[in-house]
């Protein structure tokens, strides 16, 4: 097939759940490819000399070389060439904003779409793990060292993937009673069903990785614990961003007013729309109001709308075209309903005498000057106070740094707003500790945390080969 | 999994558990708390750390029975928990003050243990101070007694004791004796209580709040309360505050945001595993 037969085969569409249905089951919403249409969107690839693609890809994964095999129709080869540099294929192709990635640097797109590389990847990955084609990986002998990875989030499991190839012997802490850090307790289960990271942690553990569950390290380990007593050559920080930020607005402390974090993890890691047969219980909002304007915001706002809900509203302070969420999550919420309330901002939450919240009161805002983001700076209009009637609330304005390890670590730099300091390999101011993820970035995405991940493994065997 | 090494009801609706936790015990510091799961479906359920023995590995915290989740820990018949997490919170700091108080009630009759332990071998006078509806009801009464200097038992019935609650007595105790802190741990109505007598005479004193969490490691901020006007994630800045900043009103609601649904699931469960 020659490059003008490819030009004009259209990007495959993804059949989806249909949006009625879906706002009230937590089932994934797109339903993934047909081998067939996997086969007709890898055919549209260029196969670039030098493929612009991988450089979008902070994992770099062989892209044209996926696509290849899976033109040949050998998916489980696709799978495991993607897993050569990404051992999260599966949650990577749900959840990594494609559209500015290797798709955006796609040639395909400059004029045309580019091809739907992150719906090929979830493809392969799903393919490989249904048909039960999963193969471990070869593995380096046992080089008797040992690491130890302080989370197990994307970042540290990708840290995991990298160095058991390398002979490595590899725990992993984690504090919670689950592993997958932000994939388990974050993302709702209609985007990335658990059943997926978990086989993704199963196929970690089944090449070796030790997982010790509910240790929080800070708490019921230290550091020095694990340097000094059980002998770790090294440490990976990858501990995220736990840590929710409110507005600081009056009424903020009222019951059913909830950190993402909160309303997610009940929802995501405890089940709670499961309630009673899973023991969490939620306020179930008649009107639910979710603040800010990233996915988190939109994860909140699509499982109220799945508990329940009557009408979900978001309210956000700048415009639509500022929001950080992906613009597949904002249609996606869009077409189930949920309602965006933009360029307002909330100045207080008034309860009832019950002390749960009744009332958001809000204030308009209109576009500024830039700010140090680039953005526009939203203003509040003076006088434009409204207010919403809603009897849950929602913040998912974002999260900072948790300071529960990082305040047990006096030699750990940090910087201002307490996340870890640490070079682009990960290298923090303490000996054989590295860092990666939101915890030196700030809260970012699954796949920047795995790049991290990814350069801190390199980092992390050159350090461990240097010692003597 | 986490060995059950044994539960018991030690006094009607006070139940003992034992735990096989070595990491735990090895850092537990007074004040500080565990998170338990019975398994995959349970909540994640914090209890005050009551005692520990970094020699054998083994954890201890005294509960009641007050909901769906510690009525299925009740009559949980397993061997092992699913999770023990823990110690979590900021311990509580330990040094020579001169005289300090400590006041218990319910499971905090248990859970003043720990602070009074370490405040006596640190050098204080440790009067510690229990109560209980009647004297049946008691518990934990030999090893407070151990490492007090004055062990005060308040009945409200008066079949033991004082007659009535710890902040009827404290009234008496505070023109007796001069009292440099005092902590209390119970339930919020007891701690407020008692902090309402010893405020008006300057007593700096402390509490255990107790508000719902979820992780209990600063993740969700489920925990916050107002304190000082600030708020404060209790599982990570507290548990244990200077009392007499602490919004009560707030912390009383926060904790009633579910009891509605609670309480239904309670009785239909209660009904459900008694065969009604």
């Amino acid at each position: 097939m020659d490059a003008k037969d490819k030009l004009k085969i259209p990007r495959q569409k993804m059949p989806e759940q249909n949006p009625n249905a879906r706002a009230k089951n937590f089932m994934e919403v797109p339903l993934g490819y047909s081998p067939k249409t996997a086969q007709l969107e890898a055919q549209r690839c260029l196969h670039c000399k030098i493929p612009k693609c991988m450089e979008g890809c902070p994992v770099g994964v062989k892209i044209p070389e996926f696509l290849k095999l899976i033109v040949e129709g050998d998916f489980a080869a696709a799978a495991r060439k993607i897993k050569e540099t990404n051992s999260l294929p599966a949650v990577c192709g749900r959840v990594c904003p494609q559209e500015s990635q290797c798709e955006a640097t796609c040639i395909l797109g400059k004029k045309k779409e580019p091809v739907a590389i992150g719906r090929l990847e979830r493809f392969v990955a799903d393919y490989e793990r249904e048909k039960n084609l999963i193969k471990l990986p070869k593995k380096l002998p046992s080089n008797k060292k040992k690491v130890a990875i302080i989370g197990s989030g994307p970042s540290g499991l990708t840290v995991a993937g990298d160095l058991i190839k390398l002979g490595y012997e590899v725990t992993i802490f984690e504090a919670l009673h689950k592993p997958g850090g932000v994939l388990i307790y974050g993302i709702p289960e209609f985007r990335l069903p658990k059943a997926i990271v978990e086989a993704e942690v199963d196929y970690l553990v089944k090449q070796g990785v030790k997982l010790e569950l509910n240790k929080v390290i800070g708490a019921s380990k230290s550091v020095e614990d694990l340097m000094k007593k059980d002998g770790y050559d090294a440490i990976y920080i990858g501990v995220g961003a736990g840590l929710p930020r409110f507005m600081r607005i009056e009424g903020e402390n009222l019951s059913n007013v909830y950190s993402a974090n909160e309303y997610l993890t009940r929802i995501n890691l405890m089940k709670a729309y499961l309630y009673p047969q899973h023991y969490t219980p939620i306020a179930l909002g008649r009107k639910v109001t979710v603040v800010g304007g990233g996915n988190v915001t939109m994860d909140s706002a699509r499982c109220a709308l799945r508990t329940g809900a009557e009408s979900v509203t978001v309210v956000y302070r700048r415009a639509r075209e500022q929001m950080p969420a992906r613009a597949e999550e904002i249609h996606h919420a869009e077409e189930e309903g949920i309602f965006l309330k933009l360029l307002n901002n909330p100045v207080e939450l008034i309860g009832d005498d019950k002390g749960a919240v009744k009332e958001m009161k809000c204030i308009r805002m209109e576009l500024g000057e830039p700010d140090d983001s680039g953005r526009r700076r939203p203003v509040p209009i003076e006088g434009s106070e409204f207010p919403i009637k809603t009897d849950l609330v929602i913040m998912g304005i974002g999260a900072g740094a948790n300071p529960l390890l990082t305040s047990t670590l006096p030699t750990l730099e940090l910087n201002k707003w307490g996340y870890i300091v640490a070079d682009e390999n990960g290298k923090t101011s303490m000996k054989g500790v590295f860092a990666g993820g939101d915890i030196v970035t700030g809260a970012a995405t699954v796949i920047s945390a795995m790049g991290a991940g990814k350069r801190a493994a390199r980092a992390i065997d050159v350090h461990v080969r240097s010692k003597k | 999994m986490y060995k059950i090494l044994s539960k018991s009801e030690i006094v009607p609706n006070v139940h003992k558990l034992v735990l096989e936790a070595p990491d735990i015990a090895e850092k537990a510091k007074p004040g500080q708390f565990v998170i338990l799961m019975i398994d995959e479906t349970g909540e994640r359920l914090p209890f005050t750390l009551s005692d520990w023995d970094a020699k054998n590995g083994t954890i201890t915290i005294y509960f009641l029975e007050v909901g769906l989740s510690t009525m299925d820990l009740v009559r949980f018949k397993g061997e092992e928990l699913s999770a023990v997490i823990g110690p979590l919170g900021k311990p509580t700091p330990i040094d020579k003050f001169g005289t300090v108080v400590l006041g218990g009630g319910c499971y905090g009759v248990g859970g003043i243990y720990p602070i009074a332990k370490a405040m006596k071998e640190a050098g204080n006078t440790v009067i510690t101070l229990i109560e209980a509806r009647s004297s049946y009801l008691l518990y934990n009464e030999e090893g407070l007694r151990r490492v007090s200097d004055r062990f005060i038992v308040a009945t409200e019935d008066g079949t033991k004791g004082e007659k009535g609650k710890v902040h009827d007595v404290i009234e008496n105790l505070i023109q007796e004796e001069s009292i440099d802190r005092a902590y209390f741990i119970g339930c919020t109505f007891m701690m407020m209580n008692c902090l309402n007598k010893t405020k008006t005479h300057d007593i700096t004193t402390f509490v255990a709040l107790n508000p719902i969490m979820v992780d209990g490691t600063g993740m969700c901020g489920c925990c916050r309360c107002s304190v000082d006007g600030k708020t404060k994630f209790a599982c990570v800045d507290g548990p244990i505050f200077e009392a007499k900043e602490v919004d009560w009103d707030q912390l009383f609601k926060r904790n009633a945001a579910y009891s509605q649904q609670e309480a239904i699931i309670y009785q239909f469960h209660s009904c459900e595993s008694e065969g009604v």
